[in-house]
């Protein structure tokens, strides 16, 4: 028999006996709903997750030190490189390098420095790091009171809580519920604090030096005219926002209690750890960076990057591995949800099987008869097929529909909980187009599964038999 | 049609269109061994109307299933229009089944759920006859059995003479070469039976189809069929051309259609 006669005769054969059917084709839509829902939970806790990991700014930044950097991170540390002093500094030309790799979005010195701060003429000694514009969109300083740097130089700095905390001289109680944020926030936008830091001041008589030239070629002129001083400075910075950051659960640049932006601190030549050691070098206009934060585009291409840099010679730290046992995590508890997911249906499959052996013994003398006028095995076995298969392709569609509302229903209550408990909004259920189909697939699948036994137990059906059953 | 063409020469054709040789039925129930057909030989020739008789029990139905290709013989060989049905497999004897036989009741056997012109058209679904074809044919079946006006009836709509009609133009949908008749006016009252049978026969006459007749009225028997075979205990035990037939003193002299 052809397709369209099976199709046809099946939808007609379900509809006969419409009650059962559509009680069977609403079990497997229970099944496939409960299916899509956890899924989709699994899925949207997945993309919740990482797109909250990609705005931390923690899993698309590989950080850059040079090998002359004794305190290398050295976990894979290449012993074919050459000695420390031989290798690379990190300079500005090298930083348009890493910048001008493929899938990079940007290279950024890091700046870090612990330094006084006056505020109401007291003083205050804190960590003070810098933060690139591209920062606007981390996580962390989303939630700004106030606002982010109005430019790349302005002299404007963010305070994180504990350190405004500090200013106003107020200590959180243990136990005590914490102190809002704007609260603290409210008495400190545009006021002023005074940085006073210690300048590196490039020797006035020593010319410039340009180009990416080898430390170790600096041989006779290195010591005798290298020469810098350092001045003590001021600088006048304005309070524009309070961040609400944890210190303990920073890491990277952002593991600081007051922040700049980082073309100021970069104008500000304030004396880096490096410049100790690389006294040649410190003596130059060039600066040279203690690290780097290289952002790339696509975390995927971390670990491509990491080489690309590693073979220029420096060293190489990420939180790539962090990640990848996130997405195992992920993929575990998917299979979890999917398995509990798939049991509904399951069940409903052994619903498609009751329901054809009852249809096979309802509708034994018409097997007969359609046997007795010439229909083969095949044709009485894949007419079977049919009528599991759509009742199993409609319980997908519908299943998937009532999937997608539960799932809108429970995001929608969560995010009225979350609401009453003044959180932000969360969308945490996803429903990609991959799922959709393969729902459906897969109960079409599963449905035509069930039907194997009825459909081979109809064909074997001896005419005979059925037609003298009366 | 090929076998159409056997029929037009029937007289001069040897060949028989169905030669059963020592078939035999048997099959367990419980413990008893049931001999429903035991060592039956017979020859059928193209065009023949046969009718088997016999008591309930005798055999006859399973005689006319093995024909039919709906069971296999435990024994001996059933050979039709020079097939042997034993040693065809499942698929080819349903396709037997599908363009060679065609089959009444008793009992009407249309399917309740389809009209009488879904009915008709549903052989022509298992032959995978072309869409557009099936419905003028099945029109055209049910107008030579005189119900154009009730195709789009259930059967459960109809008289037992109109349901028997509607299955008489189902069978000859595929137009096969032979038509197995089980007890076909058993159902009817005697009026309609004569007016069914009086189609068996003009099919029999115009088409030049082999008929083979189940029945238990000798009167019936004697009325219509060339030859009747009486069965009894699963066994043959007489065969007798019917010389008093009105059928052969009415045969027109060869014409066909």
């Amino acid at each position: 028999m052809k397709l369209p006669d099976l199709t046809e005769l099946a939808m007609r054969n379900l509809r006969e006996s419409v009650l059962r059917n559509f009680l069977t084709t609403i079990g497997i839509s229970v099944g496939v709903a409960s299916l899509v829902a956890m899924l989709s939970l699994g899925i949207g806790l997945q993309q919740l997750a990482s797109r909250r990991l990609m705005k931390s700014g923690l899993f698309d930044t590989v950080v850059v030190t040079s090998r002359r950097d004794l305190r290398s991170f050295g976990r894979d540390e290449d012993r074919n490189a050459p000695v420390p002093a031989d290798s690379r500094v990190l300079d500005e030309p090298t930083r348009i390098e890493i910048e001008h790799l493929p899938n990079v979005l940007e290279a950024n010195p890091d700046i870090r420095f612990i330094t006084e701060l006056r505020y109401d003429d007291k003083p205050h000694l804190t960590t003070v790091a810098a933060l690139p514009a591209s920062a606007k969109s981390n996580d962390a300083f989303e939630s700004v009171r106030g606002h982010f740097f109005s430019s790349d130089t302005a002299p404007e700095a963010i305070l994180q809580k504990t350190f405004a905390e500090e200013l106003l001289g107020k200590t959180p109680k243990p136990g005590l519920d914490e102190t809002n944020v704007g609260e603290l926030a409210a008495p400190l936008l545009g006021k002023e604090l005074t940085m006073r830091y210690a300048q590196r001041d490039a020797g006035q008589n020593q010319p410039a030096r340009n180009g990416p030239d080898k430390a170790s070629n600096s041989g006779e002129d290195s010591l005798g005219g290298a020469a810098y001083s350092v001045v003590s400075k001021e600088q006048k910075l304005r309070i524009v926002g309070v961040a609400d950051l944890d210190p303990e659960s920073m890491r990277g640049p952002t593991r600081a209690r007051v922040f700049l932006p980082l073309k100021l601190a970069e104008s500000l030549h304030v004396m880096q750890p490096t410049d100790l050691r690389e006294i040649s070098r410190a003596a130059s206009d060039q600066p040279v960076y203690s690290s780097l934060s290289v952002r790339v585009k696509n975390p995927a291409q971390i670990k491509n990057i990491e080489e690309a840099i590693k073979k220029m010679g420096f060293n190489t730290f990420s939180i790539l591995d962090a990640t990848r046992s996130l997405q195992q995590f992920f993929a575990v508890l998917d299979l979890f949800l999917g398995i509990f997911g798939s049991l509904a249906l399951a069940v409903a499959s052994i619903g498609i099987v009751n329901t054809l052996v009852m249809a096979i013994l309802e509708r034994r003398r018409e097997i007969g008869i359609m046997k007795a006028i010439g229909a083969s095995d095949g044709d009485v076995q894949k007419l079977f097929f049919a009528e599991a298969g759509a009742m199993g392709i409609l319980g997908g569609i519908v299943g998937v529909a009532l999937g997608w509302a539960i799932g809108q229903a429970i995001n929608l209550g969560t995010n009225v909980y979350l609401k009453r408990q003044s959180l932000p909004p969360e969308h945490f259920w996803a429903v990609p187009w991959w799922l959709v189909g393969s729902a459906i697939v897969f109960a079409f699948l599963v449905s035509l599964a069930a039907g194997l036994y009825p459909a081979g137990r109809a064909a074997r059906l001896d005419p005979v038999q059925a037609l003298r059953y009366e | 049609m090929a076998g159409r063409s056997i029929s037009l020469q029937n007289s001069h054709n040897p060949r028989p269109a169905i030669r059963a040789e020592q078939l035999c039925r048997h099959y367990r129930m419980g413990e008893t061994l049931i001999r429903a057909v035991d060592g039956v030989t017979l020859e059928v020739r193209s065009g023949e109307f046969v009718a088997l008789l016999g008591s309930s029990g005798s055999g006859k139905s399973s005689v006319l299933n093995l024909i039919a290709g709906l069971d296999r013989p435990t024994s001996g060989s059933v050979v039709v229009q020079e097939r042997d049905l034993a040693k065809l497999s499942r698929e080819d004897l349903a396709k037997y089944r599908l363009h060679t036989v065609g089959m009444v009741f008793q009992s009407f056997n249309l399917i309740p759920t389809m009209t009488l012109a879904e009915n008709v058209e549903l052989p022509m679904r298992f032959a995978e006859i072309d869409r557009g074809k099936r419905d003028s044919l099945a029109r055209e079946a049910l107008a030579r059995v005189g119900l154009q006006a009730r195709m789009n009836h259930r059967p459960s709509e109809l008289s037992g003479g109109e349901q028997q009609r509607a299955a008489l133009a189902r069978a000859l949908i595929n137009r096969p070469q032979l038509l197995l008749a089980d007890e076909p006016t058993g159902n009817l009252d005697s009026r309609t039976g004569t007016e069914i049978m009086n189609m068996v026969l003009e099919f029999n006459r115009q088409l030049g189809m082999t008929v083979v007749m189940v029945t238990h009225e000798r009167a019936l028997a004697e009325r219509y069929a060339e030859r009747l075979i009486f069965l009894a205990d699963g066994k043959l035990i007489g065969d007798e051309s019917n010389s008093g037939v009105r059928a052969v003193s009415d045969r027109p002299s060869g014409g066909r259609r």
